[in-house]
This record gives structure tokens, sequence and C-alpha cells, in this order.
């Protein structure tokens, strides 16, 4: 049994192995952006006046929470040419991870609308807002700064989850990674490695989120 | 070619399902004894038990469950055991849970009074009976609802081990849906099977929550 490892294929793999995780990068930044938002508006849609709607939102988030996130990539990568739709593997992945992203962004921005005191809105109103006005700029602030870590947690999560887009041919890091460990016979050893970058990626990322959220969401917010 | 009815899809991936379960089982009970034992090790009071279990659970939570399935498929070999999908699987998923459930109840721990410690020591409980007979029975009720919500995201995590050639529900649509050129019907279903599993799940951990707050 071979138990010493052997890393000189490092050099070469650099490359391919930062290529990588710039996609892996691109991809959860994007996903998040497009997540956060459509989070807010599913949060608002599920506390509307119309039952339709609300019943739709709540079908949405439990039918993707309750699903394993590659069954849902899966549906829609080889769903979609069926009915005529040609996405690039990108284009797919960035659709599935936003989708199944935004379930569970409904679930804690709505736990964030409830967090915020009724007469947080009464006030508003009373100050004569009209009640889009007291959503944006009263009760949501505070929502979001409340739910900041869950939502940046959950965007952590996703970014780890979305190492199985490397099934539908995505060049994100796991993905090259299957390729280098092809090329050097040396699985253990570049997964190792990968699996080390995700730990840091996840630990940076946790990190940004927080002192992004901190400067540029709650400036004026204290 | 052979034909695949629509029932021929659904009773071959119902089948294929049991595996999904009987996965989902024991990964959940190995990672719960596991876990116990990363729990003990991470609210000792030493240093060098705490900080590896502290370690442990910053690992697999933060590299990608998939990357770790792949480090046991291929790390079997190296001491000296045969590649084997069942095996990985299981190993895989147990030391995954184990982290994470491990992390949970650690918040349960936190969370109860530390009068419940002093107590128990002031009635002549040594380290362990205290651990046994106060704490533990109390954290496992309290962290009921985010342990369930864990085995619902355990159930969710067994079809990556797909990827490492574990024949459960979705390798086998994986082969039904090249066989057919049905991947609405075939995945659907199986999106179908897993809500089945998880939803009554989490209904449960919404009940559990709604009673506490």
């Amino acid at each position: 049994m071979g138990s010493s490892l052997d890393f000189g294929w490092l050099g070469e793999a650099f490359a391919a192995i930062a290529r990588g995780a710039g996609i892996t990068i691109l991809m959860i930044l994007v996903s998040a952006l497009l997540g956060i938002i459509l989070s807010v508006l599913g949060a608002a849609a599920r506390r509307s006046r119309q039952a339709p709607l609300r019943y739709a939102v709540t079908a949405y988030v439990e039918l993707i929470r309750n699903t394993p996130f590659i069954v849902q990539m899966f549906f829609i990568f080889f769903g979609l040419p069926t009915v005529g739709i040609l996405l690039n593997p990108l284009a797919v992945a960035i659709l599935a991870v936003t989708i199944n992203l935004t379930a569970y962004g409904i679930e804690i921005v709505g736990a964030g609308l409830d967090a915020v005191s009724r007469g947080q809105k009464e006030a508003g109103l009373a100050l004569g807002l009209r009640p889009r006005q007291v959503f944006v700029k009263i009760v949501l602030p505070q929502a979001l700064k409340v739910i900041f870590p869950a939502l940046s947690s959950q965007i952590v999560i996703m970014m780890l989850e979305s190492a199985a887009v490397s099934q539908i041919a995505v060049k994100e890091l796991t993905y090259e990674a299957d390729l280098i460990q092809a090329r050097t016979f040396l699985p253990f050893e570049t997964y190792l490695v990968v699996a080390l970058i995700y730990l840091v990626l996840s630990i940076a990322l946790r990190r940004l989120l927080q002192f992004g959220g901190r400067r540029y969401l709650f400036g004026g917010l204290a | 070619m052979i034909e695949f009815t629509f029932w021929d899809i659904a009773r071959n991936l119902m089948l294929a399902a049991r595996w999904t379960v009987l996965l989902s089982i024991v990964a959940f009970i190995g990672g719960g004894l596991v876990g116990l034992a990363i729990l003990i090790a991470r609210i000792d009071r030493r240093k060098w038990l705490s900080r590896p279990a502290e370690w442990y659970i910053g690992l697999f939570q933060g590299t990608p469950l998939l990357l770790q399935l792949f480090l046991v498929f291929f790390g079997l070999p190296r001491i000296g055991l045969r590649i084997d999908p069942w095996l990985t699987a299981v190993l895989g998923l147990t030391l995954c849970a184990s982290a994470f459930l491990a992390e949970i109840w650690r918040g349960g721990v936190e969370a109860l009074p530390r009068g419940q410690w002093e107590a128990s020591a002031s009635l002549g409980l040594h380290y362990w009976r205290q651990l046994r007979l106060i704490v533990l029975p109390q954290v496992l009720s309290m962290t009921r609802a985010p342990t369930v919500g864990f085995l619902v995201q355990l159930v969710k995590s067994t079809a990556l081990t797909s990827i490492i050639g574990f024949e459960e529900l979705l390798r086998t649509a994986n082969a039904i849906n090249n066989a057919t050129f049905q991947p609405f019907t075939v995945y659907g279903f199986v999106a179908l099977i897993f809500f089945v599993i998880c939803f009554p799940l989490t209904r449960y951990v919404d009940a559990l929550e709604k009673r506490r707050a």
C-alpha cells in the first residue's frame, strides 16, 4: 500500500485549479446576487393578500427544499433540450443554483420580516409613507440585518453543494480536479488539495459576506 | 430496443429507492454514534481533545460532500481495502453526518443552563453520569428539530453517492433516462420519491419549532 503522498503535479496544475476556482466563485456570486433579490420578492409575495400567489410561493419553497439539488439540476439540464431550449452548462448551473438558493432564501428572509415588530410598520404608515415605501425603507433593511448571518451561511453551503455541477461538465473547481486526476493518476492527492481549496474559499466567502454586509448594506443602520 | 412503460420506470425507481432509504438510515445511526463521540471530545475542558474535534467539524462543514466521498473512495485502497461504492457511501455519509450532528448538539450543550451541571455535581454524580443522565437527555430533546432537519439534508445527500457508483435512486434514474430519453418523467419521479420521504420530516420539524416558539 502506497502511503506516501505525491504533490509533484501541483506546479503544472496550478493554472487549471485557479481557473476552476474562478468559475466556482463567479457562479456563486452571480447566483447569490440573483438569489437574494428573488428571495426578497418571494418573501414579500408570501405575505401578499393574493392567496394563489402565497400558495404558489409556498409550493415552490417546499418542492425545492425537499428534493436534492443534483436531481433539480439534472431535471433542468436533461429536460430543457427535450422542449427545444438549449443552454450551455454554466447557464444551467447558475439557473439551478439560483433556484435552489432562492427557496431557502425565501424562508430566511421571511423569518427576518416576522422578526421586525409591527410597530415599525405602523409608525411608517403614520408618518404618511406609502406601504411600498414602508416595506423597502423601513421593514426590509431591519429584516436583512437580522437574517444576514443565516443568509451568508446558506450561500456558503450552496457554494459547497455547487461541486455537483461538475457532473454536467461545467468547468469549475471539481471538474478541473476530475481532469487533473485522470491525467496524473493521483486521485487522492488531487481531491485532497481541491477539498482544502474549497475550505479556504468557504472561509473567505464567509468573511467577505460579513465585511460586505456590514460595510455596504447596513452602513446607515447602526 | 426494450420499451419502457411509465409503470416500468416507476417500479424500477421505487425499487432503487429502498437503497436510498437504507443508506439514509445507516448513515444517520452511524453518524449519530460517531457524532456523540465527537461531541464529548468537543465539549471537553482539555484543549488537546476539544481542538481536534473542532477542526474535524470545521473540515467536514467547510468542504463539499462530493469531495469527501471521492477522498473516501480513493482513500480505501491506501489503507489496504478494496474500492467499494456501498462502503464508501456509508463511511462518507457517516463521517459527514457525525460532524454536523456534533455541532448541532454542541449548540444544545451551550444552551443548557450551567445550573444543570452544578446541580448534578452537587448530587454527587461524576462527570460521565452527569453527561449521561442529566445533560445528554435534555440536549437531545432540545435539539430534536435541527436533528431531524439534518436528517432531511442527509436523505437528499444520498443522491451524491450515485456519482461514486452506488446504485441508489439517482443512479438508476440516470440509466433509465439514457434508455428512454424521458428526462422530465424520470427525474420528476425521482424528485417525487425524495419529496414523499422528506416532506413529512420537514413538516415534523416545522411543528416542533412552532411548539417551541
